[in-house]
């Protein structure tokens, strides 16, 4: 037992240094998972801006395209508009849900496999394997004097950093802009200064947070690790130290006679030295640890050469493990468990919601509007005007036409408000392509007494292109009296 | 003597030494370059203090080393939107009517200055949208005193209704009543009169007499069948449009003693570009000829 003794105020550091982490290579399950992953996602990444889709003339080619300027967003066949903001609410909710599904099931895939930070410190780790070779090599390295070698290795590989980062820093603007046509800007000197400046930004924050940063950014910045807690219980696949296999711990031989009272694990520390965050996972569930199972791979080297049976380090849950500890029969491993459920469900809701927003979406959109300043004008004539405002949405990347009739109790004729047109039963408006259009009519209804009276009105709208009839109910106000008086 | 540094037993980790409860804290520093962040900020932070304004004083306040202030900004940019403003306006008000209709970009500057002038400066007489006030006339109807063409409604504009202005507008009817010009008996046959042009004799009432004292008095303003005269304002007494009521007592208060609406020229105050705008905007209300 340790005997307490306060340490003088000199002693305890309020602040930690660094220590730096320098990851093994590792071959296994996970890693070449792992490897496939970043390839996969990389590939999507850097490719995807390149790839074109014909919209017809006038209409940018890029697959996916977030169009600032002109407030659209491309993505292969469908075009969104600002209006389409709650598919993006969906989206996200989308992806929020399934993470959470997901962690519950496995616990912290995405961090380990899929998340930016993990895939660009994983390549960058790479870059700098190939350059300064594995943990022993760059130990001794940084630890020795500054020669030539060391020189040149850490110019080389900070070079090919900032060429990663700038690589990716510019593929993220062609997002935003015409890949082709910004890459040709951007060496010319006409790109603007947004390009300039974002292409800058992003290339530092890549070289800094994969480069330097690394599990820094998941231990102290990233807010996930402190709340994905609440996703995971004891069903839970973690990575997880069979404790109860491996200790007692020690080096020694296991085969001989008497055996000696160890356990599974050779306290080698492969385990620790392939961790991309540097912890032992021996001490159990840890905040730090990103759950990406390279210990995992690297233990299982550990014990195929000590022909030990596999899996001392392997996926399993809390629960399991506790019962395997105290020598129970453990129940299989459970997916479907009502959190797991809930997850679904909701998850399930929310593609639905989504499928059936994205099936109803319309490509035209009209709303009628009736003018509030003045309420109602009298003409001359006696005959009493109420102005509406139209407003018309085509999406489509045609012109689109309408003829516009009104269903009214009282006589009425309508007319595009600045047309020199005499009011007439029936208006054409053309909208054109890709555009919103805001068109003022006039509905002047005959003197007569009905016009004194406030009524429900329906404005019919029929696209003469598709025959489409949309009808949009709207009110007329009357003046309280009769006109002509 | 060196101490030593209190561990704990599960974890194996450093403690801070302190207890409570029986309750003893692990030591789980913040990283160094956490610290060196906060460090970056504090200097980053002096310098701001330095180059922008930033102390204040009795009298005034520390200008920074830059001597920036958001108020000079404002004013620059103020000035830079004028000049843009400013290269469409000249050419508003180099371009005839007609030509500015036929250039959508320029009809939409056009608009949009009308509209705010007219919300600015017209709205409070002439009711939102020209939706027209009692006694102040609807300029979202057909029905016009000057007339409604865009070169009529620039000209009232411009130099405004029976003022002082030399160009205003002009014209004065005649106090039948009150200066005795007609009796009231023959204000009211004459009241009875317009009625009958109005469609609005009823009873069958005799407007003989009436339409003799009317052919007399009125005609050369009011016109045979009661049109009414825009060059010199006379109303068209059959419009459903009118400013100061349809009843016979307010036709013959009207014949009486004429209430006249005066509006201010705006020469002085908005400059020809504007005064165009703002006669397009009026024009497109609804009733423009
Ligand atoms: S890699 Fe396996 S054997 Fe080696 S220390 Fe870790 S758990 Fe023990
Ligand atoms: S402890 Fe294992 S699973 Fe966790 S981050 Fe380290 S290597 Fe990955």
């Amino acid at each position: 037992m340790n005997e307490y003794v306060t340490p003088s105020a000199d002693e305890v550091s309020l602040y930690g240094d660094r220590v730096r982490v320098y990851p093994r290579a590792v071959h296994g399950i996970a890693r070449n998972f792992k490897w496939a992953l970043l390839i996969f996602c990389l590939a999507v990444y850097y490719i995807l801006p390149w790839v074109r889709w014909n919209r017809g003339p006038g209409n940018p080619n890029q697959a996916v395209l977030l169009d600032i300027s002109t407030e659209r967003f491309y993505f292969f066949g469908i075009t969104f508009w600002p209006q389409d903001i709650v598919l993006l609410t969906g989206g996200l909710i989308l992806a929020a849900v399934g993470l959470f599904l997901i962690t519950s099931l496995f616990g912290r895939i995405w961090c380990g496999y899929a998340c930016p930070q993990t895939v660009w410190t994983d390549l960058f780790m790479l870059v700098e394997r190939w350059i300064e070779g594995d943990r022993n090599a760059r130990m001794r390295r940084d630890a020795g004097p500054s020669t030539l070698d060391k020189v040149w290795r850490k110019l080389a590989k900070h070079s090919v950093w900032l060429g990663v980062a700038f690589w990716t820093g510019g593929g993220w603007i062609m997002y935003y802009v015409d890949a082709p046509t910004v890459v040709g800007d951007f060496w010319t000197g006409q790109a603007s200064y947004g390009v300039y400046g974002f292409t800058f930004l992003f290339t530092a924050t890549t070289y800094v947070l994969a480069g330097w940063a690394r599990e820094q950014v998941c231990t102290y910045m990233c807010p996930w690790p402190r709340f994905q807690s609440a996703m995971l219980d004891e069903q839970t696949l973690i990575v997880t130290y069979q404790g109860w296999r491996g200790e007692p711990r020690g080096r020694g031989k296991r085969d001989v006679i008497p055996a000696p009272v160890l356990g599974d694990c050779i306290d080698c520390h492969a385990c620790v030295h392939v961790c991309p965050t540097g912890i032992d996972i021996r001490d159990g569930v840890q905040l730090e640890c990103i759950g990406c199972g390279l210990c995992v791979d690297a233990c299982n080297e550990i014990m195929t050469r000590t022909s030990q049976p596999l899996w001392l380090i392997k996926w399993d849950t809390l629960a399991r493990q506790a019962g395997l500890a105290k020598g129970e029969i453990v129940e299989p491993i459970k997916l479907v468990r009502p959190r797991t459920l809930i997850y679904l469900a909701v998850l399930g809701i929310a593609v639905a919601a989504m499928g059936i927003g994205l099936a109803m979406r319309s490509l035209l959109e009209v709303s009628v509007q009736h003018e509030r300043a003045p309420l109602f004008v009298r003409l001359h004539d006696g005959s009493l005007r109420n102005a509406y405002t139209l407003k018309l949405v085509n999406k489509y990347t045609h012109d689109v036409s309408f003829t516009v009739t009104v269903e009214a109790a009282m006589r009425a004729k309508l007319q595009v408000a600045g047309s020199t047109d005499a009011p007439a039963d029936a208006i054409t408006i053309l909208v054109p392509a890709d555009s919103v259009g805001a068109y003022r009519v006039f509905l002047d209804a005959a003197p007569g007494g009905v016009e004194a009276k406030n009524a429900e009105i329906t404005f019919l709208l029929r696209d003469t292109t598709d025959n489409i009839l949309i009808k949009r109910s709207a009110n007329f106000i009357g003046a309280g009296k009769p006109g002509g008086g | 003597m060196p101490t030593k540094i209190e561990k704990d037993v599960i974890s194996g980790r450093e403690t801070t030494g302190q207890v409570w409860d029986g309750l003893r804290e692990l030591n789980t520093p913040i990283p160094r370059w956490w610290l060196y962040t906060f460090i970056a900020t504090c200097v980053w932070s002096v310098g701001y203090v330095v180059v922008y304004p930033s102390v204040p004083g009795l009298f005034g306040y520390y200008h920074g080393a830059i001597g920036y202030s958001t108020r000079v900004e404002v004013n620059s940019q103020v000035a830079s939107i004028a000049a843009i403003r400013a290269r469409s306006m000249d050419r508003i008000e180099a371009t005839p009517f007609a030509q500015i209709a036929s250039d959508p970009k320029l009809m939409a500057v056009a608009m949009a200055a009308g509209k705010i002038t007219f919300a600015n400066n017209c709205q409070p007489c002439h009711g939102a949208g020209g939706g027209g006030r009692p006694g102040f006339p609807t300029l979202a109807s057909d029905s016009w005193i000057w007339g409604g063409k865009l070169e009529d409604i620039q000209t009232s504009v411009q130099h405004g209704i029976r003022n002082e202005d030399p160009d205003a507008r002009m014209s004065q009817m005649p106090r039948f009543g009150v200066d005795g010009l007609l009796k009231p008996v023959e204000i009211a046959a004459v009241a009875d009169y317009v009625l009958a042009l109005r469609g609005a004799n009823k009873d069958g009432t005799d407007v003989t007499a009436g339409g003799k004292l009317y052919a007399e008095n009125c005609v050369a303003c009011h016109g045979e069948k009661g049109e009414g005269k825009r060059e010199v304002g006379a109303p068209n007494l059959r419009s459903a449009v009118n400013l100061y009521g349809t009843s016979k007592d307010a036709i013959i208060a009207q014949i009486s003693a004429p209430r006249q609406g005066v509006m201010p020229g705006w020469n002085a105050r908005l400059d020809a570009a504007t005064i165009k705008s703002v006669a397009i905007y009026v024009h497109s209300l609804g009733g423009g000829e």
